[in-house]
């Protein structure tokens, strides 16, 4: 890996611009950097050029599957005579994704800032920040945020003298990562258990108690705010024509200096580990996750793949929510695939056959595999139900099981064989530890 | 373990008032129940008989309804747990960074299994999915609260502190910690007064703005951005 020349691709904080002062998380110094300026111009703005706006920056979504944003605002029903709801997915459960959940603790104002912006434009008076509950830190620092913003007039009645009127209510969650798929995420908010629902109807026509309804990532709702204090084409100004924009890049694993690093989206993982100071020492990049245990593993051969979701697709895999999990050399791919999948299983709610029991087989032929106790067959029996997982389970959390399990078999199929030619597995898993690293 | 099956009317009374708080908050009153799980869970460390049936009849459901949606939450407790509840990440990344060896550690040191508590209802132990601190891994969580890039040996030192009722201090959270009980009320959504307490950001989510700042490196300036490139169409331009 070249460390001299520096690369392509420059940094570009935005949500993460103050981070680094200690009280970042409060009103005061969050307007000090120009917080709630956005909010000013937006609720001088007509609510349909603020939809047409967030439309043509092309921002696309944050929390996984990258629809765009603007579209999503623009399929509410105009005659629909229900009340409108905003509602924030900050349930950030997907293995490996871990952006969200910083940004909150470090900067809640910019998030509500977002959210009175966002419901404004699509003309909600009542949003909801669904967050996991496993995050009591997160969960305070949101509390709080609300409580000042109630406090300034930032949320709460005739918001700034415009006579625009918002409530916001911090929701948390329970430990179910199903809740992070929206329409699960609705049944959860309105008190039943996280079951996916039937789509369509999608939430924007009928969502939370079936009313038009807006669900939104964390990262996607605070990165309005920016669009609109300096506009459409400062944002298409960083990204690549169809992945507008920046976002996190999420390093996690065996990286030298792992970690959050704000970028325009096409960056590559070359360029990324490049400022995270490599791999760790003395080891090689093996696999990797370009968004999230859901998105197929990548190998060496992608390290100059632009992190979009065009070329992440066309490389067999999905952007996702850019959790880049590296793994090296000393990593037994049996293993990670069987813990990610011991997790859907652990994780799938029951709904539908091909999840529930596919999951619960593919970890006793995963959990035999490893232990060298299965035979070369039972790859194929791996392939057969991933076969009748991908585009054939309710929801994306089927699809997302069969990804490690498929492509870890197509680029390491030869591992797996030999777990079952030696009898067991050929790693030595204390190498992998934080602490093993030079044992 | 005894179990009850409903509040005495002291408990009652003092719950009622937080469950009509929660339930105007929502739209709709069935909103509440997850909020309201959280908030039996807080007055007994678990949800309970009379938990259930004190949910049920503040939102008119039936206790098989509330049961139903209890049992589908990890976080809700059927058992007691103890006073501080730990949490070892096993999902893959942390597992492979050490958290196996971590949860092992702390079972054998602990002389607990996966979901038990300590003779002393000090402590109990679990292991936990993926809690979004990837880049801090191996992470253990007590009460909900941080302990990022922990070993064997500082998770055993965390417990120790636990059962022995010394100070610990999560590393993305307030200045100490508050009990399992406590940590369920904030859920229901009543705030105590620490959400200033604590760092902003640590470490990991400090790494790549320190790097931009060192090599300058920023978000295109908006009064004097690079020119657009030529579209085909000429139809780029937004007003
Ligand atoms: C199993 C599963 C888990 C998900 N978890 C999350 C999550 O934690 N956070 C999130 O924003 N989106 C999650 N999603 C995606 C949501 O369904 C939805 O696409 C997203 O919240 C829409 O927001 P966006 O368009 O702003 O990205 C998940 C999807 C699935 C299938
Ligand atoms: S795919 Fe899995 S999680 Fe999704 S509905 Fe089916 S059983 Fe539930
Ligand atoms: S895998 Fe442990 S925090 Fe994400």
């Amino acid at each position: 890996m070249t460390t001299d020349a520096q690369p392509a691709t420059a940094l570009t904080p935005v949500l993460s611009r103050n981070w680094d002062r200690p009280d970042s998380f409060t009103l005061q110094s969050y307007r000090e950097t120009g917080g709630y300026e956005a909010l000013r111009t937006a609720l001088n703005t007509d609510p349909d050029s603020l939809v047409n706006m967030v439309k043509s920056s092309g921002l696309r979504g944050r929390g996984g599957a990258g629809f765009p944003t603007g579209m999503k605002w623009s399929f509410l029903p105009a005659d629909n005579p229900k009340p409108r709801y905003l509602v924030v997915n900050a349930d950030e459960s997907e293995p490996g994704t871990c952006k969200d959940i910083p940004l909150m603790l470090a900067n809640p104002h910019v998030l509500l800032e977002g959210i009175v912006i966002s419901a404004y434009a699509i003309r909600s008076s009542q949003a909801f920040i669904y967050v996991r509950g496993e995050v009591l830190h997160v969960i305070r620092r949101l509390k709080h945020a609300v409580a000042e913003a109630y406090d300034a007039g930032l949320l709460g009645r005739d918001i700034l003298g415009s006579g625009f009127d918002l409530d916001v209510v911090v929701h948390a969650g329970a430990g179910a990562y199903i809740c992070g798929e929206e329409t699960a995420l609705l049944d959860s908010l309105e008190g039943y258990r996280g079951q996916p629902r039937l789509k369509p109807p999608f939430p924007a026509v009928s969502g939370l108690y079936a009313s038009p309804t807006v669900v939104n990532n964390v990262e996607s709702i605070a990165s309005v705010p920016s669009i609109v204090a300096n506009g459409v084409e400062w944002f298409t100004a960083m990204g690549t024509e169809k992945s507008a924009g920046f976002g996190f890049f999420s390093l996690s694993g065996h990286v030298a200096r792992p970690g959050q690093y704000e970028a325009p989206l096409g960056v590559t993982l070359r360029e990324l580990l490049d400022m995270a100071g490599g791999v760790r020492a003395g080891h090689e990049l093996k696999f990797w996750t370009p968004g999230g245990s859901s998105t197929p593993i990548l190998t060496d051969e992608h390290l100059d793949t632009p992190l979009d979701f065009e070329s992440v697709g066309s490389a067999g895999s999905m952007l996702g929510t850019r959790a880049l999990q590296i793994f090296d050399d000393t990593t037994c791919v049996v293993r990670a695939v069987g813990r990610w999948i011991a997790f859907y299983a652990h994780e799938s709610c029951g709904k539908c056959t091909p999840c529930r029991e596919g999951n619960f087989w593919m970890v006793q032929v995963l959990d035999r595999l490893e232990k060298g106790e299965g035979t070369e067959d039972e790859l194929d029996k791996l392939l057969d139900i991933c076969d009748n997982l991908l585009g054939r389970a309710f929801c994306a959390l089927g699809d997302g099981a069969a990804s490690p399990v498929m492509s870890s078999i197509q680029h390491f199929r030869q591992e797996y064989i030999d777990h079952v030619e030696q009898g067991g597995c050929p790693f030595d898993h204390r190498k992998s530890t934080v602490w093993g690293a030079d044992s | 373990m005894s179990t009850t099956t409903t509040f005495s009317d002291e408990v009652k009374a003092r719950l009622e008032v937080d469950a009509k708080e929660i339930i105007g908050r929502y739209p709709q009153s069935r909103s509440a129940l997850l909020p309201l799980l959280h908030l039996v869970q807080a007055e007994e460390g678990y949800v309970s008989a009379a938990g259930i049936a004190f949910c049920a009849e503040q939102l008119g459901l039936t206790k098989a309804e509330v049961t139903a949606v209890a049992t589908f939450y990890t976080m809700y407790k059927r058992r007691p747990v103890g006073d501080y509840h730990v949490g070892v990440c096993t999902n893959t990344l942390c597992a492979v960074m050490g958290g196996d060896e971590i949860f092992e550690t702390l079972k054998e040191h602990l002389e607990v299994g996966n979901n038990e508590a300590t003779e002393d209802g000090r402590v109990s132990l679990e292991h936990v999915e993926c809690n979004a601190a990837c880049d801090f891994a191996p992470v253990v969580m007590v009460n909900w609260e941080f302990f990022d890039n922990q070993t064997p040996e500082s998770a055993k030192e965390l417990v120790d502190d636990l059962r022995l009722g010394n100070d610990v201090r999560p590393t993305r959270g307030p200045d100490s910690l508050c009990t399992f009980k406590q940590a369920s009320r904030l859920l229901a959504g009543f705030a105590d007064d620490r959400a200033t307490e604590g760092p902003q950001a640590a470490g990991p989510s400090l790494v790549g703005l320190e790097l931009a700042r060192e090599r300058g490196w920023a978000a295109p300036d908006p009064d004097d951005l690079p020119p657009a490139p030529v579209l085909d169409e000429g139809e780029g331009e937004t007003k």
